[in-house]
């Protein structure tokens, strides 16, 4: 069935599944928000028991999609792999770093003999989500405002700044990605306690919370998108494989692929609903809402920056140098072997939401943790 | 063309890799197998309805869980870091390697996540059958995600089921289940797991020795121990016959790494195997200093050669005969695959030129030749040779790939005994009158750690000074970074490492002292 596919079909076809998992990755990093929320929501010892074993449940299936993510970048769109990871080192190394650290906080904070002290896992659990979610959104940034980077005949990479890949921070447009999604991770992390926890004063200090964080990710969101549909963008020609800046590129693509403008704006009123309906109308699905809303808001940016002759990784240094979803990819057999492979994934999907919702039957209580045997 | 990086930053880029390779390979054995043991003493409990089958597995569990944290902590790192720091190796072969990561990502962490949150904190969430099939299912998450990354390292052994694309520079796959079904995949899956079968079991009966070398939490340790020497017998035999599968694979493949694990410099017919042997600190070969002399051997003759090829008389190439080579018995001199590695790699630059010239006829022509099945077997095949100046430079550090491999191959034996004398002893109800063999079991526990990191020094170590066997050399897969970079990282990950290693150390060690909870 895939072999009938061109290599084209294939590429985007596999575009189309990073994006999923990216989309997913983001919405997944409510927990990276709620971490960050930890002293401002919980004051007591109990309270923030309560939050880290909410959170604690869950951790996992952030880490995982984000380990899922590289190696599906790898088999797809190997030269992404090579050329980000491999020149952007600095960027990659500060985020792996902040997750190294959140694997172990869980398990260690509350231990005893624990060598570092309660207080430093929770500072990893802080920085984890300071840094994960500003890191990573800085770096998807790149994706709409180029790298520097050229690559020689064997497709190897050459850095051209010594900060490799840091240097994003002084492109604004970049930061305000990394501070949208920090700030929208906030959000979610809230509207993730007021969904799960059966605790008053969790449940009204995670609403102050909610409203606190919409207001600066409003405001970093509409300033990237906006600005992202006025600026310059890069084009590809699609016979010669040619790179050239385009006026307005992101807002013609916004024009010319306007199913994905209607996901792009069902998963901005879906964020929008979820935090209104919280906070104005005491619902408490409003998780779900922001969450599907998170996830087609992402989805559709990552095939606002590969598609419709894209670069979805430009150069600034080399414009010839920029990667497309056409010259980075797998060779057809790969893709074609793994499009197999991806007849697994909603299967994968399926038990993941099943036992999810098993596990969050009953909301989490100040009762559970004093019975519950695997305490974090 | 490629170019090769200077001599520190590959050395950095491999300490590093050394280093979180091995890092983490500290904790993926212990999760292997005690999942597998913690499945077994929850199906007892399942069958029998004894609580104290169920207080047993809460145990064990508890300890699997602060050894799983630093794993996965550990594991983020290599994941990423084959992009991270071996960038150019990352793009020659990414069409193939990067399969069974995004597989095994796909098919088994999340396997392993979702179903260990359950095992963790489901036990008054969901039934106890549901439960038991999550703790089976996160044994088997964790067994299959070995699977995947043996599958990539086996590739990088013996690169299978791909051809070369002059056009994008970098190797193809064009047939899947070769590279899945690869003889070294395989060997590599069944070795490495049922090594971690066999740490494990030594681990469950070493702490539980300790338990009775304090005459404390009897009957959870007597039937610990019961379990995992069971387990550990079958397991230690199966490893055994899959690591002496990884030799022969290995006779066949990789003969350079197999003349090192040996300490063969001279191959014979009927050769001998050095069961033990001793270099000397001195004497080395003048062009070589990987090449020291025994300075005292023990050994079985014609041994080798059965090992080898199941043939007491079969010649068995030493490392003279590889670098030099051996007309008599077929073996190219390492100077002509030189030779022949560099025409591929000056037929390929001859094609990238004609291409940036805008000269098709010439690069069509050229790329005919490349692809050409003759000059695919007669000189792409040794590509990775042309980057090499001396023959001597072939031959990895052969003491090092020696005493590991005697050494994992000698606990390997040894565990054998542990466990059957752990099973006549505790079934004879006499193993806690034994001080001497309760100490015994727990010294073993290091002794597993061992056997275990010196199985990926021989395996790694003995390919150098290949990244992919013949095709790629260490030197030119890395990322073009400067050395102070990859130290900084070497060393910023060193010192977090430990850190979290000794925290690990000291709550592990808590808990086996406060012991189960009653
Ligand atoms: C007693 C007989 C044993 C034999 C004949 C044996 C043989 C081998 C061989 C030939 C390799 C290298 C594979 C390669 O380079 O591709 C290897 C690797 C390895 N061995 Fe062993 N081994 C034995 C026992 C053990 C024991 C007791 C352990 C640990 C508890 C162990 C753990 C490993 C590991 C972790 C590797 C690296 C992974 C792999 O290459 O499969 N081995 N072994």
């Amino acid at each position: 069935m895939f072999e009938n596919l061109s290599h084209l079909a294939l590429q985007h076809y596999w575009w189309v599944l990073v994006s999923i998992l990216a989309a997913l990755f983001v919405f997944l990093t409510f927990v990276q928000g709620g971490q960050t929320l930890l002293y401002s929501v919980g004051k007591t010892e109990g309270e923030k028991t309560i939050i880290l074993n909410t959170l604690g449940r869950k951790w996992e299936f952030t880490f995982t999609t984000l380990v899922t993510f590289g190696g599906a970048f790898f088999a797809s769109f190997p030269l992404f792999y090579s050329t980000s990871f491999g020149g952007a080192y600095w960027v990659w190394l500060a985020i792996l770093a902040a997750f190294v650290i959140q694997a172990v906080a869980y398990e260690y904070r509350k231990k005893p003999a624990n060598f570092l002290g309660a207080k430093t896992f929770e500072i990893f659990l802080v920085l984890n989500g300071l840094l994960g979610t500003i890191l990573i959104g800085t770096a998807v940034g790149t994706f709409f405002n180029g790298a520097m980077f050229s690559l020689n005949d064997m497709n190897q990479v050459d850095w051209q700044t010594p900060y490799r890949g840091l240097e994003a921070v002084l492109t604004f447009h970049n930061v305000a990605l990394g501070l949208a999604v920090f700030f929208l991770a906030r959000v979610l992390g809230a509207l993730y306690f007021i969904f799960t926890v059966e605790h008053e004063t969790i449940v009204a200090r995670s609403k102050k919370q909610l409203l606190y964080n919409t207001i600066p990710f409003l405001v970093f969101f509409l300033y990237f998108l906006i600005w992202l549909l006025l600026k310059e963008g890069f084009a590809v020609n699609p016979e010669s494989g040619e790179v050239f800046m385009e006026k307005y590129k992101y807002l013609h693509n916004v024009l010319q692929m306007p199913l994905n403008s209607v996901i792009l704006l069902v998963g901005i009123a879906g964020v929008l609903w979820g935090i209104i309906s919280t906070l104005f109308m005491n619902s408490g699905k409003g998780f779900w809402f922001a969450g599907t809303g998170t996830v087609f808001t992402v989805f559709a940016l990552f095939l606002l920056a590969g598609f419709n002759n894209t670069a979805f990784y430009p150069s600034v240094y080399d414009l010839q140098s920029s990667l497309t979803i056409q010259n980075a990819s797998s060779s057809k057999f790969t893709l074609t072997a793994m499009s197999y492979v991806s007849l697994m994934i909603p299967f994968v999907l399926a038990y993941i939401v099943y036992f999810w919702r098993v596990m969050n039957r009953k909301k989490i209580t100040e009762e559970e943790m004093q019975e519950e045997s695997h305490v974090y | 063309m490629i170019e090769i990086a200077d001599v520190s930053l590959v050395d950095w880029s491999r300490a590093q890799f050394a280093l979180t390779a091995m890092y983490h390979w500290i904790f993926v054995p212990l999760t292997l197998g005690i999942t597998i043991i913690i499945a077994f003493m929850e199906t007892l409990y399942v069958k029998t309805g004894k609580e104290e089958w169920k207080k047993i597995t809460k145990f064990w569990m508890t300890l699997f869980g602060i050894n799983f944290a630093i794993g996965v902590a550990t594991g983020i790192i290599l994941e990423f870091e084959f992009g991270t720091n071996w960038s150019n190796y990352s793009w020659f072969v990414g069409d193939i390697f990067g399969a069974p990561l995004a597989i095994e990502g796909i098919l088994a962490f999340f396997m392993e996540s979702t179903f260990i949150a359950i095992m963790f904190f489901g036990w008054n969430k969901v039934s106890k059958k549901t439960h038991l099939l999550a703790t089976w299912l996160t044994a088997i998450g964790a067994n299959l995600s070995a699977l995947w990354i043996l599958v990539a390292n086996g590739w990088m052994q013996k690169p299978v089921g791909m051809t070369f694309n002059p056009e994008t520079a970098r190797n193809e796959m064009n047939n899947f289940w070769e590279v899945l079904f690869s003889q070294t995949a395989v060997d590599k899956w069944l070795h490495a797991t049922s090594s971690g079968f066999v740490l494990a079991a030594v681990f469950v009966i070493g702490i539980s020795a300790w338990y009775l070398l304090k005459k404390r939490e009897v009957l959870l340790a007597k039937k610990s121990i019961l379990v995992a020497a069971v387990f550990g017998l079958i397991s230690s035999v199966y490893l055994i016959m899959t690591g002496d599968n990884s030799t022969r694979t290995i006779a066949n493949d990789q003969p350079m790494k197999f003349a090192a694990l040996e300490g063969l410099y001279n191959g014979s017919e009927g050769a001998g195997l050095v069961a033990v042997g001793l270099f000397s600190t001195s004497e080395t070969d003048p062009n070589n200093e990987n090449l020291k002399d025994f300075s005292m051997k023990l050994e079985i003759p014609n041994f080798l050669s059965y090992m080898a090829f199941l043939d007491w008389n079969a010649f068995v190439p030493g490392i003279h005969d590889l670098i030099d080579g051996n007309e008599k018995y077929g073996y190219m001199p390492a100077s002509e695959k030189i030779e022949r590695g560099r025409v591929a790699i000056q037929k390929l630059g001859e094609f990238k030129e004609a291409k940036k010239a805008g000269n098709t006829q010439l690069a069509n022509t050229l790329k005919t030749e490349l692809t050409s099945e003759s000059f695919q077997n007669n000189y792409f095949k040794y590509f990775g040779y042309g980057y090499f100046e001396n023959p001597q430079d072939l031959v990895p550090n052969v003491p090092l790939t020696f005493y590991s491999f005697h050494t994992m191959v000698g606990l390997g034996f040894f565990f054998v005994l542990l466990f059957v004398l752990s099973i006549i002893y505790i079934v004879k109800g006499t193993f806690d009158k034994k001080r001497w063999f309760m100490r015994l079991a727990v010294i073993s526990i290091p002794l597993a750690y061992v056997a275990s990191q010196s199985g990926w020094i021989v395996a790694e170590l003995g390919r150098q000074p290949w990244v992919v066997q013949d095709l790629m050399p260490t030197m030119a897969a890395v990322t073009r970074i400067s050395a102070g970079s990859v130290q900084t990282t070497f060393w910023l990950f060193a010192v977090l490492f430990t850190v979290l290693l000794i925290a690990e150390l000291k709550i592990m060690f808590r808990q086996i002292k406060i012991g189960p909870k009653h």
